[in-house]
């Protein structure tokens, strides 16, 4: 009986099988594939791609010698701390509470401009940016009227560019977050401080972001990761240099695996990468959980 | 907070021992409150200025013969770089592919989706909440990081420049989000009625599919809407996964333009871009407009 009851109970579960099976096939084996082939030597090509021999944790040694991945990961937390955590976070925020004072008009327009940022093609983005910023682009173009000097943006200042041109992309997230946060906050809270004589200032910090307290933590956590994987933007716009000068880990990865073809060596940039993600992960659901006793 | 501070800014005309409010007096607090909103209108105009100043370049450019890197009104606008890329190679089977891509993915992803989040919606189970947390996890995954490794699994499966293949692992990285989203907007369809059907005999595959998927529609639309833009605008796995020139898609296909030799004909570049924006800018709106925005984020980001 109770062995029908489990079979009964197993077969419900039945229809979960695909997603389950296309999860472990190219998701999770990837990951471990990546483990796995990071105490390898293997190659993208001759003898090392055939024939991976076992080095144990000699790409991670590697790693920790070579002065190019410090590099990359202080250039990693540089990005995702300028770009999601300061500009897409604040700037979002900013957004969502300027539009709900603007004129609905304008309001509407410029949330318009913010998302088709953030819906284009990652490669058009990427492409528009990278023109954007260079030599004879549109920011000099400005800048020139004002008589400022060429500046060779992309590489005087290829972290800062970057940075602005993954904030131009990304922020229409925050702002949506935002902008659904900030139309839960009760109305009368914040008129009950209105009459009580707090300006808009103190009303924001003292009323509206201590109650949307859990979109902010959620928001952080989800522009994190995200930016953390950010690839195409940095590959066109500077392609990881000058002189490693952008060379976020993703970039590195990339470049050690399929321009050096070091697969092993590579796969262990990666593994580093996917750990931090996890760690990021694990954080982001227990901060769920908490949300949601 | 002190009393007189408000009442003499909301009430100025029961103050006493003032002089009686004179007509400007009496308008303050709405000549305050538009000054407030003319400031915030004319920040968002700047801010709202400076995201649209890259994307002029794409307009200007599309319609200029002799567009470079920078913006400028054309000296002579034409339609001469739309009348270039429209080709077979340059435009319509890389778009071709794109669409092949995305909705296959797309499809696969709802099919998965909807099958998985059935019992994960209607059954009580321990085993629901570890599943769901665990796929979460998954989309915590930087997907740009597991490219190398899945590279190499590609590799050793035989499965590189496989259109099928490129859709599964994309379907694959889709599924956790859509999994979550399918099984919040299927939480929201009452039990209720589907047990009306199985009293008339409906069995519970019958009853999901004329019951419960009907009245999940939009949702399932904007799930479909957002995985398949997603999938559209997606650079970096095809661009590992799929080598042959006649399998790619527009968003690796793009780098045609950059001649062998160096020169690379920005208009047309800015015309392609274009062509191949649009297609996932009007799905945009179209789930947008049907606040689909709210819901796709409700789904998404409600635990």
């Amino acid at each position: 009986m109770a062995a029908h009851h489990r079979t009964r109970q197993l077969l419900r579960y039945l229809p979960v099988l695909p997603a389950v099976l296309l999860l472990l096939v190219f998701l999770a084996g990837p990951v471990l594939w990546a483990f796995h082939a990071s105490l390898t030597n293997a190659g993208l090509t001759g003898r090392n791609a055939r024939n991976p021999q076992w080095v144990g944790l000699e790409n991670y040694q590697r790693l920790l010698e070579d002065p190019v991945f410090p590099l990359s990961l202080a250039l990693t937390v540089l990005f995702v701390a300028g770009s999601a955590v300061l500009g897409q976070n604040v700037l979002g925020l900013a957004l969502a509470v300027l539009m709900r004072r603007a004129r609905p008009i304008v309001s509407a327009t410029v949330g318009t401009a913010v998302v088709a940022a953030w819906v284009l093609p990652e490669i058009v983005a990427a492409f528009a940016a990278y023109a954007f910023f260079s030599r004879d682009g549109t920011l000099n173009q400005l800048l020139g009227r004002f008589g400022a000097g060429e500046t060779d943006w992309l590489y005087t200042v290829p972290m800062a560019a970057v940075i602005l041109a993954n904030v131009w992309r990304g922020t229409a997230f925050s702002m949506l977050v935002y902008r659904a946060a900030l139309n839960g906050v009760p109305a009368e809270l914040t008129e009950a401080a209105h009459m009580d004589g707090a300006g808009a200032w103190q009303r924001l910090a003292f009323i509206t972001l201590p109650v949307i307290r859990g979109s902010i933590a959620t928001n952080l956590m989800l522009v994190t990761l995200q930016t953390l994987a950010v690839f195409t933007l940095i590959w066109v716009m500077t392609a990881g240099g000058p002189a490693n000068g952008s060379t976020t880990l993703p970039v590195l990865a990339y470049q050690e695996a399929f321009k050096f073809g070091d697969i092993g060596y590579g796969t262990a940039v990666a593994s580093v990468l996917i750990l931090i993600g996890a760690v990021f992960g694990a954080a982001y659901l227990r901060l769920l959980s908490e949300q949601k006793p | 907070m002190t009393a007189p501070k408000w009442a003499g800014r909301r009430l100025p005309q029961q103050q006493p021992g003032q002089p009686s409010p004179s007509r400007p007096r009496r308008v303050q607090p709405r000549r305050g409150r538009t000054r407030g909103n003319a400031w915030a209108d004319a920040v968002l105009v700047l801010i709202g200025a400076c995201f649209l100043l890259p994307l002029l370049w794409l307009v200007f450019g599309s319609v200029d013969p002799a567009a470079g890197h920078g913006t400028r009104v054309p000296q002579q606008p034409g339609l001469d770089n739309f009348a270039a890329v429209l080709t077979p190679e340059l435009l319509f089977r890389p778009l071709w592919n794109s669409l092949l891509l995305s909705a296959g993915t797309g499809t696969v992803t709802l099919a998965a989706a909807v099958l998985a989040a059935y019992p994960l919606s209607r059954y009580q189970s321990r085993f629901n909440k570890p599943f769901l947390y665990g796929i979460l996890f998954g989309t915590c995954l930087p997907v740009t990081a597991i490219m190398v490794p899945v590279y190499g699994l590609f590799v050793q499966l035989h499965l590189l420049d496989s259109l099928p293949a490129t859709v599964l692992f994309l379907a694959a990285t889709s599924l956790p989000m859509a999994i979550w989203m399918t099984r919040n907007f299927m939480d929201a369809v009452p039990l209720a009625l589907e047990e009306a059907a199985w009293v008339d005999g409906a069995s519970r595959l019958a009853a999901l599919r004329s019951i419960v998927l009907p009245l999940m529609r939009p949702g399932l639309g904007v799930v479909f809407i957002f995985v398949f833009i997603q999938a559209w605008g997606n650079f970096f796995v095809p661009f590992v996964l799929l080598l042959s020139e006649g399998r790619q898609p527009a968003a690796v296909s793009i780098f045609s333009f950059f001649g062998q030799h160096g020169a690379v004909a920005y208009g047309q570049l800015a015309a392609f871009s274009i062509l191949y924006s649009v297609p996932v800018l009007a799905l945009y709106v179209f789930v947008a407009r049907g606040s689909g925005n709210s819901l796709a984020l409700a789904g998404a980001v409600r635990g």
